[in-house]
């Protein structure tokens, strides 16, 4: 017994290796042969070292790309700013409500995937809850004005999704910061960070401002809406800018952020690439010019048969997560993410 | 005359309807080794945080070198602290660790760099800065937390229960040289801690706390000669209790008759006004003697019989039935009676003897009901 002890890792390991060989590597090997083949469905697939598909596939969709680059990293910015002060406030001021809060944030899950996204269709629709007060009633906002089928709806569509992928992370990494480090840190005079938290909180709320009326189609500089834009920029600046400043202190700055890098960098991803690879989103809350590559690989897979550019697609999607992923990890600290600290 | 540099003043601390400390007062004089002494959830913690700032009072004052930092945050006081477990930042090197205060306060590179290499040498530890606290043992982890709380200069160094978590050798070891760098910077220290012996050993001066309040206070020899209280009396050191009631004083001593008729003496002083106490004697202070031996002029005197005897090496701990039934502690440094047969042995009936000076005095008052359940 004791002298196969060794083995007994890889005994474990044994049915998640199988699983992956049978449904992961397989089917990639077949996609990796299927984005090099040339044929039709009708004639059959002969491999054929065919790279065209590859050099068709990333020329002839730039704008799905851009969106899919442009949607997801929206997306998971947008989710960090709001998942980040979530995850702080169950973790730090949870206290006896920690649980429920948590239970909260996945509570969404409980519901199809689907479902939640028609229900936004509704909530956001023209004639929906908050569109219909603010247009009718108020009158706040012209009579043609819409957010479902802007990029905007898209956004907010895979925000919602993947919030809680976010959270949890955070939650994890927050949680387990002692909090004795921080009065450590108030103990060695690290006070307010008035500057600093001042320019961070600007970036951030000029950032969404200015993301948020692009996503509605208010940046266009025909409408001669560029004032009325820098001006809103700069209101989101100066709020983000005073939130900043009274909220954030020296101690979260040295200590409990570089200690929740990890759960950062994890919650990013795991936002970051489900969205950017969406199609659902797009198909339910978006219009046909902010479809995104996810909805170019379907449409070839399904509807086009065009199975070699959709597997080209999917490679070339995969690539670039890949090399983005790398990047990010290089600006983080790869020091951070895997050094063997308790 | 030294300065005071921390006074606590009616200092109260409620959590909920939780009194954690009580009404507490206390002067500590500037660069003296302070220690606040006394059992889990006594209260020394929550004390000690209030002085670094962690904590508010629920009520009184806290002055620091004269100036009322009551209501300041802990950036704002010119103490440290040495934490419990350390709390090393887990993600600098020691090196950071070490600069994080002076870095917060704006002091130069080339100046964080000299004082940093000065602090790890005081502390013994030069080499070590690009190390991260995972890499290193509990007794560096405890030097590091030591310099990077001595670097900044304090007026006060908070240290909570810094040796706990280290095992014996080393923890006596770290004791010896905690005091040796209290002298070094003569900074003020207060030291908190549940472990007598340790108390006694490095302080000036200890607070003995019981239930939030201060019970004893003065340096290590008068609290363990002359404890005042049946709860300092017990937690310092063992020691052996006789109630009885005044009689009258001759002079310098007073006689307390017991319960059983026999009296003993003590010094007057430390009877006081008192009608009702309890006389106490430590027990390396009795002398064994045959019931025919002659005793000292006016040394105290009671016969007993021994009921248990275990030799401990150095000494033999007896334990002793006076004739009012009282069981009293005795130890007995193994010179005179070294062997099995020398040895006072159970059954055998035996004078105590010991000099009226090395009798205590301890009150039981009738204290109001706050506190009434004193620990016997
Ligand atoms: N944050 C808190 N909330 C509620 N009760 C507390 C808190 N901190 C301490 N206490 C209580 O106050 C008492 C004193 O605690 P503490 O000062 O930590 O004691 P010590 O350090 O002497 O062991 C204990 O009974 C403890 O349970
Ligand atoms: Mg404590």
């Amino acid at each position: 017994m004791t002298r196969h002890r060794w083995l007994l890792p890889y005994l474990l390991m044994a049915p998640g290796l199988l699983w992956l060989a049978a449904f992961f590597v397989l089917p990639n090997i077949q996609m990796v042969l299927m984005s090099l083949s040339t044929g039709s469905i009708s004639q059959g697939w002969t491999f054929a070292w065919d790279f065209d598909n590859y050099l068709g596939a990333f020329g002839r969709f730039p704008d799905n790309f851009r969106n899919s680059l442009v949607y997801g990293g929206m997306a998971t910015l947008v989710c960090f700013l709001i998942g980040y002060p979530m995850a702080y406030g169950i973790a730090f001021r949870g206290g006896r409500y920690k649980t429920l809060l948590l239970f909260l944030v996945i509570a969404p899950f409980f519901t199809s995937f689907l479902i939640r996204t028609i229900s936004w269709r509704i909530l956001l629709g023209d004639q929906g809850p908050f569109l219909a007060v603010v247009r009718n009633t108020f009158g706040v906002v012209p009579a043609n004005f819409s957010v479902i089928g802007t990029p905007l709806a898209v956004v907010a569509g895979l925000i919602y999704q993947f919030l809680p992928f976010m959270v949890l992370p955070l939650y994890v990494a927050l949680e387990k910061i002692d909090k004795r480090l921080i009065e450590a840190a108030r103990d060695l005079y690290a006070g307010p960070w008035r500057r600093g938290g001042a320019i961070a909180g600007s970036i951030a709320g000029g950032v969404v401002v200015a993301f948020v009326l692009t996503g509605l189609g208010y940046a266009s500089l025909e409408e001669g809406g560029v004032v009325g834009f820098a001006a809103a920029v700069v209101a989101g600046a100066a709020v983000g800018g005073l939130i900043g400043a009274f909220l954030i202190s020296e101690s979260f700055v040295r200590v409990t952020w570089p200690l929740s890098v990890p759960g950062v960098f994890a919650g990013s991803i795991l936002v970051f690439i489900p969205a950017i690879g969406d199609f659902v989103n797009v198909e339910l809350l978006g219009n046909p010019k902010s479809q995104m590559i996810g909805n170019v690989i379907q449409n070839r897979f399904l509807q086009q048969n065009d199975y070699p550019t959709a597997a080209a697609l999917s490679f070339i999607l995969m690539a670039g997560i890949l090399i983005a992923i790398f990047i990010y990890a290089r600006v983080l600290g790869t020091e951070e993410l895997t050094g063997g600290r308790s | 005359m030294p300065a005071v540099d921390v006074r606590l003043l009616e200092v109260v601390k409620r959590f909920g309807d939780m009194v954690a400390v009580d009404r507490l007062t206390l002067d500590i004089q500037d660069g003296e080794f302070f220690s606040l002494l006394g059992p889990s959830g006594c209260g020394k913690t929550t004390t000690l945080r209030m002085i670094g700032g962690f904590e508010e009072p629920t009520s009184g004052l806290i002055e620091l070198q004269g100036e009322d930092v009551t209501w300041l945050p802990p950036f704002k006081r010119n103490v440290n602290t040495v934490f419990q477990n350390y709390a090393l930042f887990p993600h600098l090197t020691i090196y950071d660790n070490v600069a994080f205060g002076l870095r917060r306060k704006g002091v130069k590179d080339a100046e964080v760099k000299r004082r940093v290499t000065e602090m790890l040498e005081l502390v013994e530890l030069p080499g070590f800065e690009r190390r991260k606290p995972t890499q290193i043992s509990g007794g560096q982890a405890q030097r590091v937390a030591l310099a990077r709380a001595l670097i900044n200069r304090p007026a006060v160094l908070l240290l909570d229960e810094p040796l706990g978590a280290l095992d014996l050798k080393l923890r006596k070891q770290m004791q010896v040289e905690l005091k040796r760098i209290q002298q070094e910077v003569g900074i003020t220290f207060i030291y908190v801690t549940h472990d007598q012996e340790e108390a006694m050993t490095m302080s000036d001066r200890i607070a003995v706390m019981n239930q939030g309040h201060i019970e004893q206070l003065g340096d290590p020899e008068s609290l363990y000669e002359r404890p005042s209280t049946r709860f300092v009396a017990g937690f310092l050191g063992i020691s052996n209790l006789l109630p009885g009631a005044v009689e009258g004083t001759d002079g310098s001593y007073a006689t307390v008759r017991m319960a059983d008729t026999s009296s003993v003496r003590a010094p007057s002083a430390l009877v006081g006004s008192h009608a009702d106490v309890s006389i106490g004697v430590r027990p390396e202070k009795i002398r064994l003697r045959e019931p025919a031996d002659r005793t000292p002029d006016g040394h105290n005197q009671i016969t007993g019989v021994v009921r248990d005897a275990s030799y401990l090496g150095v000494s033999t701990q007896y334990v002793v039935e006076a004739r009012g039934g009282a069981r009293l502690t005795v130890y007995e440094q193994n010179v005179e009676r070294t062997t099995r047969a020398e040895l006072w042995a159970p059954g055998e009936e035996v004078l105590l003897t010991w000099s009226p000076d090395h009798s205590f005095v301890v009150v039981d008052q009738p204290t109001p009901a706050v506190d009434g359940s004193t620990p016997a």
